[in-house]
């Protein structure tokens, strides 16, 4: 009687979160689809070619090839350094790299149009210097390595602190140079680490919604990424290119799950396991 | 020849090394003996020159190499962990040390791979080249990390708890093997171990170390025998402490019959169990310590709850002026 109830329960927890699971991930990711296939695929076709979306997806893709490769770089040295090296205001940095996570995004657009807008800090220098950052493409970069860096430094770090420094000292008491330990020794190790972390900061990069829209200023076809476009196309009530162009953010996730669950299986790295 | 001198290392307030000196000679093997804590793995580090010292010189052959990086310095390191890259196959590895050298000192692939061949033979792993480390079994991996180390042709091979990962009949094994090794190739090897019966067997000579300083150098003979300090009478062999700052080791404890005998000590037997070629019998002291001592094993040991009397036939005192030996007659 126990046993038999024992497995009732279990089978209505997995039902609970089965159903969970597609009322608030699977239908609205279907539902997407599903509206923007609405009117059919050429209706389809034609908002996802129309030059705005085409400026939006080529804009989501310049931010993202900046963004993520100088926080790949500024990952790898702050974990480098807070892995394997004690100094002083180490906590802080850790604590610091955190920041992005625990901060608003909107709040972080709004820095730095405090500092770089008609108004802020450096207004009056970037004007004088006919340099423009707010409403434009700098600020949207800048916005969105702020809101990504985290990603990559807080999956190394405790890859690295595990690993510790033998694998280093052994590469260094052989003969190999800082920079040959580097990349022979330290990248090899940390590769499925730092692809995992790589994977995340894209997937964000490319979706940021709340830091990017208070620096971009929306200008169509110039400073409007894809999820600003979505939002455009949307309060405009022309659901169907809505729901085209998000569809191609929704792919997108699709994609970085299953690169996602590539890396953990096929190589046997853990998420959690890196933690310990 | 390295000469250590004066070699002091601290973090923070706590000294890992407290004004160290050592001289260790040409073609030797010398053990690092000590506990955790001891400093020896630090000093084994500061003669690497992974770790650096905030006092003191250190020297090879003459030269001061104190503020030489460990890739300057010639020597072979064998981490306690073998530290062998996971990534790369057992061949890549032992050529590793080659394969980074500056354009122009660096061999060609092929002689590369000849000498890592050939290391490998050395190591009695010959053909197993293509596999990858963890394809290898823990005394595999250590004789590894040794072809890697000895691929840069070090004049020094230093190693950190050599077989501290292995299980007891592979260590045995790989222990004799080492020796031969060191004495076949004529090196300079220095290895750090917390196991006494490691650092006597392996090294022609032992520095016994604790909190930082060094308490004894000798011959393991020396060392066994004539321990220095009550520390090292302690930590190298199994040592009875009677009153009075008597050290006896169980093996030079007799039972003896009467009571007349003015040496004595009366202890009630609590356990009796074989050990190797004698009796181990395990008797409680007047003082209720436990004292330990080894009966013949064509003897007939006493039983438990008998009361036997025993006496040191070789002892060692030590009081606060020095330490004194006893030979019985």
């Amino acid at each position: 009687m126990s046993a038999l109830s024992f497995i009732r329960a279990r089978h209505l927890l997995i039902a609970a979160a089965l159903a969970f699971i597609a009322l608030f991930l699977v239908l609205p990711l279907i539902s997407v689809f599903f509206a923007a296939l609405q009117k059919g695929l050429a209706a389809y076709g034609a908002a996802v070619v129309d030059p705005d979306a085409l400026s939006a997806i080529r804009l989501t893709l310049l931010v993202a090839a900046i963004a993520v490769p100088l926080n790949i770089v500024f990952g790898v040295v702050a974990a480098w350094s807070i892995a394997k090296f004690d100094f002083p205001g180490k906590s802080l940095l850790v604590t610091f790299i955190d920041l992005p996570f625990s901060v608003s995004p909107v709040v972080a657009g709004l820095i730095f149009v405090l500092m770089f807008g008609a108004q802020g800090w450096f207004g009056t220098w970037l004007q004088d210097h006919d340099v423009q950052i707010i409403f434009a493409v700098p600020g949207i970069v800048l916005a969105t390595i702020f809101v990504t860096f985290p990603f990559v430094a807080r999956e190394l770090i405790p890859l690295m602190s595990e690993q510790g420094r033998d694998d280093e000292e052994a590469a260094l008491s052989l003969g190999a140079s800082g920079l040959q330990t580097f990349l022979r020794v330290t990248l090899p190790n940390i590769r499925w680490g730092l692809l995992y972390g790589v994977l995340l900061c894209n997937a964000r990069a490319m979706g940021e919604f709340g830091a990017v829209s208070v620096v971009s200023g929306h200008l169509r076809g110039i400073t409007n990424t894809m999820p600003l476009h979505v939002e455009i196309l949307y309060n405009e009530y022309n659901f169907v290119a809505a729901f085209a162009v998000a569809s191609l953010l929704a792919m997108l996730a699709l994609v970085t799950l299953v690169l996602k669950s590539i890396v953990e299986w096929r190589f046997g790295y853990h998420h959690g396991s890196a933690r310990h | 020849m390295i000469t250590l001198q004066g070699i002091t290392k601290r973090y923070g307030q706590y000294a890992a090394l407290d004004n160290v000196s050592l001289e260790v000679r040409d073609g030797e093997f010398l053990a690092l003996l000590g506990p955790s804590g001891s400093g020896k793995t630090t000093l084994l580090r500061i003669i690497a020159g992974l770790a650096f010292p905030d006092e003191g010189r250190v020297q090879f052959n003459g030269e001061d190499v104190t503020h030489l990086k460990v890739a300057d310095r010639k020597v072979g390191f064998v981490f306690q962990h073998y530290a062998l890259f996971k990534h790369m196959t057992v061949a890549d590895n032992v050529g590793f040390g080659l394969s980074v050298r500056k354009r122009g000192q660096r061999p060609t692939k092929d002689q590369i791979k000849a000498r890592a061949d050939e290391l490998l033979d050395l190591v009695q792993l010959g053909g197993l080249g293509e596999r990858y480390p963890a394809q290898l079994s823990g005394g595999q991996r250590q004789r590894v990390a040794l072809a890697r180390a000895l691929a840069v042709e070090p004049q020094l091979l230093l190693l950190d708890e050599p077989f501290g990962a292995l299980d007891a009949k592979v260590r045995k094994t790989l222990r004799r093997w080492l020796r031969d090794l060191h004495k076949r190739m004529g090196l300079t090897s220095i290895f750090v171990t917390h196991d006494q019966e490691e650092a006597l067997e392996l090294a022609d000579r032992v520095v016994v170390m604790d909190h930082g300083v060094i308490e004894q150098i000798g011959t393991p003979e020396q060392v066994y025998m004539e321990p220095a300090t009550p520390f090292v009478s302690d930590f190298v062999g199994e040592t009875n402490r009677l009153p009075g700052g008597v050290h006896v080791r169980p093996h030079d404890l007799e039972i003896i019959d009467g009571t007349s005998e003015p040496d004595g000590h009366e202890l009630i037997v609590d356990n009796i169990f074989r050990k190797g070629g004698v009796w181990r019998v395990e008797g409680i002291f007047s003082d209720e310590s436990v004292v330990e001592l080894d009966v013949d094993a064509s003897l007939q040991p006493p039983s438990p709850g008998d009361s036997i009397r025993v006496r040191p036939r070789r002892s060692k005192t030590f009081t606060p002026t020095g330490a004194k030996s006893h030979e019985q007659a």
